[in-house]
């Protein structure tokens, strides 16, 4: 047994319904007690999704404790089938099916006698693996379950398209930014003259899944899911695959790189170099954001990162080599990938931190006291309780995290994006120059109000006006800091030599 | 014209969306201030409490997941040192005054003792461990705050405590009674009152209040704004609840310690609460004192909201229990209730609540609703579809896809956590019930009111 409060990844389940239900036409049948099907609620709620969630449950209850759930199970696989004519039918166990054993292999060949709808029971073990990594088997056992039927149906489509075209492999519901970054990628393709093939699971149909092996390659985004898909479409199909997440200008021009190279080995004269080089330089805005003066001030500043793999590595690598940004401490809750993640990141930051517990990264930023911290929504809150302002760069999310307006992560205009939350997350340069200059944010010592007008100090007027010119929103904390520096030195009078003394203490 | 008037109740087949009883923790930790909540589950519990609190969560919530390891369910590990292990470390960080335990659909499965356990490890650690069981197999969403009273009826002592006069000790008692009574203390001449249900403060000074009113001292509530505090409980004592899904805490309260239940309508609603009164005040051969007038004042408040609501369908698809009241009432606002879903259904409990409802539907001159236990969440769908209620009053799950195909809707959980008890809390109900209504008519103005999925739009569930 655990204490646990907080979660980063989900349940198993989780994971297989938002493979499911990214898919349009399937269905998943959850061999669930009542209450377990709270998957609705979030993607309706937190993707505002206009339909109805395509997930039903097969309730457990008391009696299916008793006499076992067999035909209960059969009955709704059918009964789904006629009422939603979909194409497949997922069912799902959850942690309650796990421990009751009962051969749900079974039910579902039986049922899928009955249905028209392909009826699979997802792979995928409750006590095992969490929500990502069951996404990533689900994804893959659907691949493959269609790939095989179309082999031997003899409806495989192999032959590759005409002109170069990619399968884009790990876009689904309820992934963070998701949506944005599909977009963002099919613009980025399209610039390149690849014709994207497929998307999956996002929008795809089932029966189209016999189109995969015509794509020239695949790519995918994120990490946690899609890889075992295409490297099981690499395995049977020799389909190469790029798996640089291309976020940040970097990382982007690394993945076209990767993509280039494919094609060459095609066959294909490509050179994206010069595409890079004109969208690194002046295009997109994120290079040379890094460069303008104002991004001086963030240089050697601290912060954490912690988050998916592919998110904190990726934010890792910006911060570090795009943004001059000290990376003091980047983790992530991907504890089965901690090599991968490990060896992306070794070189840009101080210590790596690798664990699902949310109260060890916690304490890891108040020991660090970062500028600013880059985190998941539970980062966020510990930023708030720290007064340490926190951009949120990974799942798991708020609602607040899926906006209508356009924000992707990927792509020269992701790089933009991150470069915005970046930048709009530390203090702003003026603001944090006229800090500094006046004693900084860590005043220890509480000073009151009353306290400054109780105590009989004196602002001469050339001082008050002094004061005055400082914009109003550092203006009370120089004010305290003053002050404070009078009282310490016995001082009564507050002139302009007191204030530029008090600057100078401070800062010293 | 044929009115139908006689209560028809259908059962289906229990496919429908509602919450997991183990989220009553959220309400009841807030309510018992010195209790600690450890729900004994796995993962699914967890992402379900983190998912449906929200923000909650980030305020060190005196609740917490005893999440079971694959060793657990194997019985490779002994529950009994994983479960002395947390709560001691529980009663080391927060020093509670009782350590309630949740058991889930897992515990009941792999047949986990807690019930075996707790009394044992109560000995050892000197802290009481309440342990109720609020699962999923057996129970929808209120129900887990019925399990959770149920376990502590029997924590109530059986006489009053001794309290000294002058005694600084209960500061928070005697706050309260110097608020509540007159300068002259009366001993009250009917037998102790204790009501059940957890509600918040304010709700539970407005009701005593309000029998105060009508010469009426509420002994004690259960549960108590702390544990220490629980009323005192024995065969003298008259027990009314609150609230509708309390059934198994008042079969309790009557079985075991001998209460005499008061079976009354449900103070939701000014009709409702007015029944309540009533019923508490026939029962101790009280004649109420101006309750008629007050109610009428109530509904004169209440106008503006009337005039929205008159006339307008509703559906209620059903996932707390509260349906019947919630139905009752607003068909004395005026509504045509086309369908009363619920997960479960007392009649013996609700009798009060049920009585209550034919007589409005019999003085309203409308239809009696259709009631449906358990029900089908997909041939509700087809139902709202053919009837295009006004207002549908549903879960989450089922709300933005209805809104999508012009259906108004209210999310039901708002009434489980909004103030909906006595004559002040009337308005809060209208409110919610009417702000759909309210919202799309504003919106209508500037965009129209067609649907915003394409296609045939009720098919695609």
């Amino acid at each position: 047994m655990k204490l646990a409060y907080w979660m980063y990844a989900g349940p198993a389940h989780i994971g297989t319904l938002r493979v499911a239900s990214s898919f349009q036409n399937v269905h998943a049948i959850m061999h669930a007690p009542l209450g377990d099907d709270y998957f609705n609620v979030m993607r309706s709620m937190l993707e505002r999704e206009r339909d109805f969630t395509p997930v039903t449950a097969s309730i457990v209850d008391r009696h299916v404790l008793s006499k076992g759930s067999e035909d209960k199970v059969v009955q709704n696989i059918v009964r789904k089938d006629r009422e939603e004519n979909s194409d497949l039918i997922l069912v799902t166990p959850t942690c309650t099916s796990s421990i009751l054993q009962e051969d749900l292999d079974n039910f579902v060949d039986r049922a899928s006698m009955d249905s028209k709808a392909d009826v699979i029971l997802a792979d995928v073990n409750h006590y095992r693996v969490n929500e990502l990594q069951a996404a990533d088997r689900t994804l893959e056992q659907v691949v493959r379950f269609y790939l095989e039927k179309a082999k031997r149906k003899n409806t495989l489509k192999t032959e590759k398209t005409a002109d170069p075209s990619v399968n884009l492999i790990g876009i689904f519901t309820l992934g963070f930014h998701n949506q944005h970054d599909c977009k963002e990628l099919r613009k980025l393709l399209n610039d390149l003259g690849i014709k994207v093939n497929v998307v999956i699971p996002e929008n795809g149909t089932v029966t189209k899944l016999e189109n995969l092996p015509r794509a020239w390659f695949n790519l995918v985004p994120y990490r946690e899911v899609g890889l075992m898909a295409a490297k099981y479409l690499k395995r049977e199909f020799e389909m190469p695959y790029v798996a640089i997440s291309p976020m940040g200008i970097v990382e982007t021009g690394n993945c076209i790189s990767a993509i280039q190279k494919i094609l060459l080995a095609c066959g294909k004269k490509v050179d994206f170099e010069r595409y890079i080089d004109e969208q690194t330089r002046f295009i997109s805005q994120a290079a040379w954001f890094s460069r303008s003066i104002d991004c001086q001030n963030l240089t050697g500043k601290k912060a954490v990162v912690f988050g998916d793999g592919t998110h904190a590595a990726a934010i890792t690598k910006i911060l570090a080599r795009e943004m001059g940004i000290r990376v003091s401490c980047a983790g992530t809750y991907c504890t089965h990938d901690a090599e991968w993640f490990r060896e992306q990141v070794a070189s840009y930051c101080d210590e790596v931190l690798i664990t699902d517990n949310h109260t060890e990264v916690g304490d890891m930023i108040a020991k660090i006291e970062p500028a600013a911290i880059f985190g998941t929504q539970m980062e966020r809150h510990v930023g708030k309780r720290l007064a340490i302002p926190c951009g949120v760069i990974s799942a798991p999310v708020h609602i607040q995290n899926f906006p209508l307006g356009s924000r992707p992560f990927v792509g020269y205009e992701g790089a933009n994006q991150i470069a915005d939350l970046v930048y709009n997350s530390f203090t702003l340069g003026m603001e944090d120059h006229l800090l500094e200059i006046f004693g900084g944010h860590d005043t220890k010592e509480v000073i009151t109000k009353e306290l400054s007008s109780q105590d009989g100090l004196a602002w001469s007027p050339d001082a008050q006006s002094e004061l005055n010119k400082i914009p109003g929103f550092v203006r009370g904390k120089i004010k305290r800091n003053t002050e404070k520096f009078a009282r310490q030195n016995n001082l009564t009078e507050i002139n302009v030599e007191v204030m530029y003394a008090a600057k100078e203490a401070f800062s010293s | 014209m044929v009115v139908e008037k006689q209560i028809d109740y259908e059962c289906e087949t229990g496919n429908y969306h509602t919450f997991c009883p183990i989220s009553c923790v959220a309400w009841l930790y807030q309510k018992i201030e010195d209790s600690f909540f450890l729900v004994i589950g796995t993962k699914t519990c967890g992402y379900f409490l983190q998912n449906a609190l929200g923000v909650m969560i980030f305020a060190e919530p005196r609740y917490a997941m005893a999440e079971l390891e694959e060793g657990d369910i194997s019985a490779q590990i002994n529950d009994y040192e994983e479960l002395k292990r947390l709560s001691l470390q529980i009663k080391q960080d927060r020093n509670p005054s009782v350590i309630v335990w949740i058991g889930t659909c897992t515990t009941e499965i792999i047949k986990m003792d807690l019930e075996g356990i707790a009394p044992r490890l109560e000995a050892e650690i000197g802290t009481p461990i309440v342990v109720a069981r609020a699962n999923g197999l057996d129970y929808a969403f209120t129900q887990g705050e019925d399990s959770v009273l149920a376990a502590m009826v029997h924590r109530c002592p059986n006489q009053p405590a001794k309290i000294q006069p002058d005694s600084s000790l209960n500061t928070f008692n005697s706050l309260f009674k110097n608020f509540l009574e007159p300068v002259k203390e009366e001993k009250p001449t009917h037998p102790d009152l204790v009501l059940f249900g957890s509600v918040p403060s304010t709700v539970v000074s407005q009701l005593n209040l309000e029998l105060k009113r009508q010469g009426i001292q509420v002994t004690g509530w259960l549960p108590s704004q702390r544990y220490l505090e629980l009323p005192s409980l024995n065969s003298t004592t008259y027990v009314c609840g609150v609230n509708p899904f309390l059934s198994r805490t008042a079969t309790t309260l009557m079985r075991r310690r001998h209460c005499q239940l008061i079976t009354a309508p449900f103070p939701i609603g000014p009709d409702g609460t007015r029944a309540w009164v009533e019923a508490i005040c026939s029962t101790f051969q009280i004649e109420p004192q101006g309750l008629k007038e007050r109610e009428a004042k109530i509904w004169t408040g209440l106008e503006d909201y009337l005039r929205l609501l008159r006339g307008k369908s509703v559906f209620l698809m059903g996932d707390n229990l509260l349906e019947i009241s919630l139905a009752r009432f607003l068909i004395r606002c005026g509504m045509l209730v086309c369908e009363v879903g619920i997960p479960y259904m007392d009649r013996r409990f609700q009798a009060g609540e049920l009585e209550l409802l034919e007589k409005t539907v019999h003085e309203m001159n409308t239809t009696m609703p259709r009631i449906v236990e358990k029900p089908d969440n997909y041939y509700q769908v087809q139902r709202i579809r053919s009837l295009e209620p006004d207002l549908a009053i549903t879960g989450m799950a089922h709300a933005n896809p209805l809104e999508a195909r012009g259906i108004s809707t209210k999310w039901s959980v708002e009434f489980t956590f909004a103030q909906i008890h006595g004559f002040a809390n009337a308005r809060d109900i209208l409110e919610l019930v009417s702000r759909p209504l309210r919202r799309n008519d504003s919106l209508a103005k500037s965009f129209g009111s067609n649907p915003l999925v394409r296609g045939n739009v009720m098919m695609d569930h």
